[in-house]
């Protein structure tokens, strides 16, 4: 049986969504998972990693203050003592900055956002888009280890795999940069490349002043993050780490809506793997009613607020 | 301070995948191309920090010599010389086979600081910056989106998924850039004449031979063709039941 290492990321106990469904991906291909966590609060998030596939838990103690070189040099050796012949992290912004590190101490190069994942044997296979998603290679590797990232919203973590050993492990120190403070996230407020639900606005919303309806309707469904497009963003109405599009973040939601967006490739590269996409424009020719499985015709202004509490009412039925 | 900015040409936004006829790869034909824009970015704060600190300013491109058009462009905007590190097809490189090469030249430079794009928009890997720097054995900040620097290092933020993160690190370092960290500056007339003296080597690259083995290239699978549930608010409670019912979203 292969033995995959993978970095799980988790705050204060709670393991992170994208981590479990990494997880969730080395654990489909049924080999012998080792995820790898640290920070405050790691034994506890441990149960969580157990139930999405990992059989062994390391928890890296001291590894606080955070030093991304330190934690990258430590899963290395950890990947060379188990033997594992792959190596995943979710493609978070902190995973796509600790595995290219991991990947060059083994020699190996990386495959980023893989929305594929398979093995026969001991040897690995991806699946991952180029150029923004507009075609999709299959690949593997002569690599001595597979390293990989996992696209957040893809995969699935397994259900109650069960207990896992759970070892700690002293951090190496040293590191060449290391992080000193953490300005925290508004609570509950999701990252878009995370959330489950993505309602993005663009230039159709007519001023930043607009943007509470995109935000109530966010709110309505309890698992959203809001978007925007690369206008409105550089129109300065909404901050950069909104942006979905070819110079912004890939998302891959259960569902997105586009409120007020004409659809620019720039902003089709960014969301078109959503699973369900719902346009509302009040061009019926904008190209976003192209991709979209869904499409309203209309004044953003007027539809908003009649869906956000038809959906506060679903949710509620 | 020897400063270096790696950069990219890639297609354009409008280039069109058409795999070839074997499925190794995509078919060229008909792209235009461009400096990946995350590389503007790092072209730009390479130009700032050396107008702070001094120095001067070397593009290093990994690319065919076609890329002399995208390199000129950089020294148009300030930079002082150009080295492209010939490879007639960059998509056949991994991030590896990339980032060793880069590092071997960067080392030739004697650079002390890197700046490059978060992420190229062709293959999207995000992965060189902080592979170039692992291999250099250099501090790496990666996205970042605020920088202050001093002569001996400096503090970087970055945003992740669980805030703003501010990291400190000593130089020599690696840093890939963000959109927010600057406004990229374009030419001006002077620095476009002034460009055609400068400089731009080609020299070949390292020989890392790749790891990557292509199965197969193809087109995602169409999008099924959706339908306009209707128009206005009125439209709200079909939508409602299309995402409950069809698409059991809700």
């Amino acid at each position: 049986m292969a033995t995959i290492v993978v970095f799980a990321e988790q705050s204060k106990g709670q393991a992170r969504r994208a981590s479990l469904e990494c997880i969730g991906a080395a654990f489909a291909t049924n080999a012998k998972v080792v995820a790898v966590t640290f920070g405050a609060g790691a034994d506890a998030a441990a149960t969580a990693l157990g139930a999405a596939g990992a059989k062994e838990v390391i928890c890296l103690t001291g590894a606080e203050p955070f030093s991304p070189d330190s934690v990258a040099a430590d899963l290395a050796k950890i990947v060379g003592e188990t033997g594992a012949k792959a190596f995943l992290a979710a493609a978070t912004v902190t995973g796509k900055d600790i595995a290219p590190r991991v990947a060059a101490h083994l020699d190996s190069t990386l495959f980023s956002d893989v929305t594929g994942f398979s093995a026969s044997g001991e040897s690995f296979q991806v699946v991952r888009p180029w150029l923004a998603g507009k075609a999709i290679a299959t690949l593997t590797s002569q690599a001595p280890v597979l390293c990989a990232t996992t696209r957040p919203n893809v995969f699935a973590p397994a259900e109650a795999a069960g207990a896992p050993t759970v070892t700690t492990r002293a951090a190496s120190t040293g590191g060449k940069a290391t992080v000193t403070a953490v300005e925290a996230k508004v609570a509950g407020k999701l990252d878009v490349k995370e959330a489950g639900v993505v309602v993005s606005g663009g230039r159709g919303m007519k001023g930043p002043e607009h943007f509470g309806l995109i935000e109530n309707l966010a709110a309505a469904f309890g698992n959203a993050a809001t978007g925007a497009s690369r206008a409105v963003v550089d129109a300065g109405w909404r901050p950069h780490a909104e942006q979905v599009g070819q110079t912004g973040k890939t998302v891959a939601p259960v569902l997105y809506i586009a409120v007020g967006i004409s659809g620019a490739i720039q902003h089709l590269a960014g969301m078109r793997t959503s699973k369900v996409i719902v346009a509302i424009n009040k061009d019926k020719d904008a190209p976003i009613f192209k991709v979209a499985d869904f499409g309203v015709v209309g004044d953003a202004f007027e539809i908003l607020p009649v869906l956000t509490e038809a959906v506060k009412a679903a949710r509620a039925r | 301070m020897k400063i270096v900015a790696c950069v990219k040409r890639v297609p354009t936004t409008e280039a069109i995948a058409k795999p070839t006829s074997d499925g190794q790869g995509l078919d060229p034909a008909g792209w235009q191309y461009m400096l990946s824009f995350y590389d503007e970015l790092a072209l730009e704060e390479a130009l700032k920090t050396k107008e702070k600190f001094g120095g001067d300013v070397t593009v290093v491109t990994l690319g065919p010599s076609e890329a002399s058009k995208e390199v000129r462009e950089c020294l148009a905007r300030g930079a002082d010389n150009g080295v492209i590190l010939k490879e007639a097809d960059p998509s056949t490189r991994d991030p590896r086979s990339t980032a060793k090469a880069l590092a071997a030249k960067i080392r030739a430079l004697g650079a002390e600081l890197v700046f490059t794009g978060r992420v190229a928009t062709d293959r999207d890997h995000a992965a060189v910056g902080p592979m170039l720097a692992t291999y250099l054995g250099w501090a790496c900040v990666s996205e970042v989106f605020a920088l202050e620097l001093t002569e001996t290092g400096g503090t970087a933020k970055r945003e992740t998924e669980h805030g703003v993160e501010s990291v400190s690190f000593s130089l020599p370092a690696v840093i890939t850039c963000n959109k927010g960290l600057n406004e990229p500056r374009r030419a001006s007339l002077k620095g476009i004449m002034g460009a055609k003296a400068k400089p731009i080597a080609e020299e070949q690259p390292e020989g890392v031979p790749n790891q990557v083995i292509v199965k197969k290239v193809e087109l995602p699978p169409a999008r099924k063709a959706g339908r306009i549930i209707g128009e206005g608010a009125a439209a709200v409670p079909a939508l409602i039941t299309a995402l409950r019912n069809e698409a059991q979203v809700l």
